[in-house]
């Protein structure tokens, strides 16, 4: 590949799209596939070719469009007029949009959701920019939006300590979890001696209540394989890895398609821009394994174990895969790398908070009027994202709690609302970034039943390797449980917040120190609840309190612990 | 090691085990694409009965043992035959505050087994997901692998009866 190839496949999309008078995308994402995008985009591309418009209207299928609540979502983008967005489509507006929009040119109003909706307005769309506007499908569609510039601009005049500069000027810090500054990261695999290194982007998102990787993967791949490939570059890797959620067949067949497309145009593999530099990307599919998603069991699972931790250091910065440097990041880590590049690091340095800089994306779900994917700067107070950009809770109920970080992260009540979202404000009260999954809670959610949700994925999902993470798991969950039958006292509270710390200090890795974190925040915030239950009541009538009665048998007890 | 796909054929005659082979030429008997594997060999058989395990740790040179403990380690690698159909409720956290507990109950109470379990008559299988990703339509069920949002116990029971007959 060479810069005069990119520039060749730019002038052929732009032929293409002179001739394209309407680009219909159709959200392909979970959301509204289920609620029936497929059938939708099929009822679309018969009704374009019944009325003979198959030169100028192009049907494509994109990555999440943002307002899940309103799907399946269509959005007609025309020449010289653009997009328009449709929400709770189906086969008669499907119709509609074929018969007024695409064949005469009059948008169907009825059906069109209105673009000054603070959903989408209060958005700074940085990672989600080509998501939803380009076919992921299609990898001239993404070069026409901007992909690969930044590799061939790297490639062309930097060198790669540059790159780590750049990086670390920017403060990008990791957005899988932790908040790990990125450059700091990359300078480490870049000074770790050895010939062979490595860089795997982590897209196991395993986290309930999470799509945002996925979306990300999903709506615009060739941005993540871009950032890798720049990684690559800096860090002195000429492999890449990225290890996706076997539960993702979207992504994984986007990802497939996207790997391939770069491949044959020569962006990824040898010499790619001229240069001395080569990249491959390869894919490895998880099999449903949450602690995959901590580094050093995607590492064992990426080589054919199981995926079970182990101890740091040695970091995989020193020794990784196959004991070889690796650099690992998380997917909307590297989405934020060829922006870095392309506007510069003080650019992304200046949006955000003093300690983390640019943009999160969040999926937004639970009790609130608009769920969907947003990504917003850091900063942003939560109530402008559950009361604004959300819409609020339905149905007129209260507001209880937002959970963010899944099941490594906590309940935020409400009286920090106007807390300003960042890694720091989030850890203050007792929750964690996480990847970016935010659940909001209202009053008929029992912060008890909540923690004890929680506590029950980390049981199942713990790998068994530690002691502390494998019993104690099991442990909080029965007082949970004890708790919810009516059968807990106030002693039981304060063993919770002993074992507690103790798996948060001694558990082997993130899973086991995370999992605590619901029942801590939970105690911390909502300790009437769980007095509520320790005198055996349920405030918001979710656990079924049991009179008292004997013992529970064993195959009751047997019986709670569904798989 | 024999020759990928070219090899004499299982002497099950089952023509399966000559696509394996292909997958295993594919991935030049390395022991570390022993998922990539397992995943194949999951899409043919429809799950991983044991002589596909042990056929995968002779093919691989590794130790039974290894295979049956990588293999039992993740959640997506069943070792028992899905039922006719199979209803799998997303409990991801989304869909657990919107109501998928009920669903899930009602489900179970309808099988008199728990989730993930065999039982009744082989027709219906009852599995869990951690989350699909359709948070934004929770709650979230997939019948026979087709999701479907927004979903509630009522409807979701009547789905699942229309297969079972009952």
């Amino acid at each position: 590949m060479n810069g005069e190839r990119l520039d060749e496949i730019l002038r052929r999309e732009a032929e293409r799209r002179a001739v394209t008078r309407h680009r219909v995308g159709v959200c392909g994402a979970a959301s509204c596939h289920s609620l029936g995008s497929t059938e939708v985009r099929a009822a679309l591309e018969r009704g374009v070719r019944e009325a003979g418009l198959e030169r100028e209207v192009e049907v494509f299928g994109t990555g999440c469009l943002g307002l899940c609540q309103a799907g399946p979502l269509v959005q007609v983008e025309t020449r010289g007029e653009g997009s328009c967005l449709y929400g709770e489509t189906g086969t008669d507006a499907v119709t509609r949009i074929v018969r007024d929009h695409l064949a005469a040119g009059r948008p169907v109003e009825a059906l069109r959701l209105p673009s000054d909706l603070p959903f989408f307005t209060l958005q700074r769309r940085l990672i989600l920019s080509g998501s939803g506007q380009l076919d992921p499908e299609r990898i001239e569609s993404c070069i026409a939006a901007g992909a690969y510039r930044s590799l061939q601009r790297v490639l062309a005049s930097w060198k790669p300590g540059d790159v780590v500069a750049e990086v670390t000027r920017s403060g990008l810090r990791g957005r899988g979890g932790a908040g790990f500054p990125t450059g700091r990261k990359w300078a480490a695999v870049a000074s770790a001696p050895g010939g062979s290194k490595v860089v795997i982007c982590n897209a196991d998102e395993g986290d309930p209540g999470a799509f945002m990787n996925r979306s990300v993967l999903e709506g615009d791949p060739h941005r993540v394989l871009e950032g890798m490939a720049i990684a690559g570059y800096a860090v002195g890797a000429d492999r890449g890895y990225v290890y996706v959620r076997g539960e993702h067949p979207l992504t994984i067949e986007r990802l497939r398609i996207a790997i391939e497309q770069a491949g044959r145009e020569g962006l990824l593999g040898q010499r790619l821009f001229g240069s001395g530099f080569d990249f491959t990307i390869e894919l490895r599919i998880g099999a449903g394994a949450y602690v995959c998603g901590e580094e050093t069991a995607l590492i064992a699972s990426v080589e054919g174990r199981r995926g079970t931790p182990r101890p740091r250091p040695p970091y995989p910065a020193q020794s990784g895969l196959r004991g070889l440097p690796t650099l690992i990041n998380n997917v909307e880590t590297f989405a934020n790398v060829p922006a870095i590049i392309e506007h510069g690091g003080a650019w992304l340095a200046a949006i955000g908070t003093e300690h983390s800089k640019g943009t999160k994306v969040f999926a937004l779900a639970g009790s609130v009027v608009r769920t969907g994917l947003v990504e917003v700067p850091f900063g942003t107070a939560l109530r402008q994202i559950v009361y604004e950009l959300g819409g609020g809770i339905p149905g007129g109920k209260a507001f209880k709690a937002a959970q963010t970080g899944g099941p490594s992260g906590g309940c935020i009540p409400a009286r920090f609302l106007d807390l300003p979202v960042d890694y720091e404000a989030l850890l203050e009260v007792g929750s964690y970034m996480g990847s970016g999954g935010l659940i909001i809670l209202d009053e008929s959610s029992c912060m008890v039943d909540v923690a004890a949700f929680f506590m029950e994925f980390c049981r199942d999902e713990s790998c068994g390797k530690c002691v502390p993470c494998r019993a104690g798991t099991a442990q909080l969950l029965g007082l949970l449980r004890k708790l919810q039958q009516g059968e807990g006292s106030e002693a039981d509270l304060e063993l919770l917040e002993e074992l507690g710390q103790l798996l948060k200090a001694t558990s082997l890795c993130g899973l086991g120190q995370g999992a605590p974190s619901p029942v801590l925040s939970t105690l911390r915030w909502f300790r009437d609840e769980y007095l509520a239950h320790v005198r055996g009541h349920c405030p918001a009538g979710v656990c079924g309190m049991r009179p008292p009665a004997p013992a529970p048998t064993p195959s009751t007890a047997s019986a709670e612990a569904r798989p | 090691m024999s020759v990928p796909g070219g090899g004499a054929a299982h002497p099950s005659g089952d023509e399966r085990y000559g696509v394996l082979d292909d997958e295993l030429g594919r991935w030049d008997f390395q022991p570390s694409a022993l998922l990539e594997l397992l995943h194949a060999a999951q899409e043919l058989f429809g799950f991983l009965p044991a002589e596909v395990l042990r056929y995968l740790a002779n093919r691989l040179g590794l130790p039974l043992a290894h295979v049956q403990g990588v293999a039992s380690f993740y959640n997506l690698f069943t070792f028992a035959p899905r039922g006719q159909h199979t209803c799998t409720v997303c409990l991801g956290t989304a869909c657990y505050v919107k109501g998928a507990g009920e669903i899930l109950d009602g489900l179970e109470a309808l099988r008199g087994v728990p989730a993930g379990q065999a039982g009744g008559d082989g027709t219906l299988s009852v599995v869990v997901a951690r989350c699909v990703g359709a948070c934004g339509a929770a709650p979230a069920v997939a019948f026979d692998g087709q999701l479907r949002g927004r979903q509630g116990r009522a409807a979701v029971l009547a789905r699942v009866k229309a297969w079972t007959g009952t």
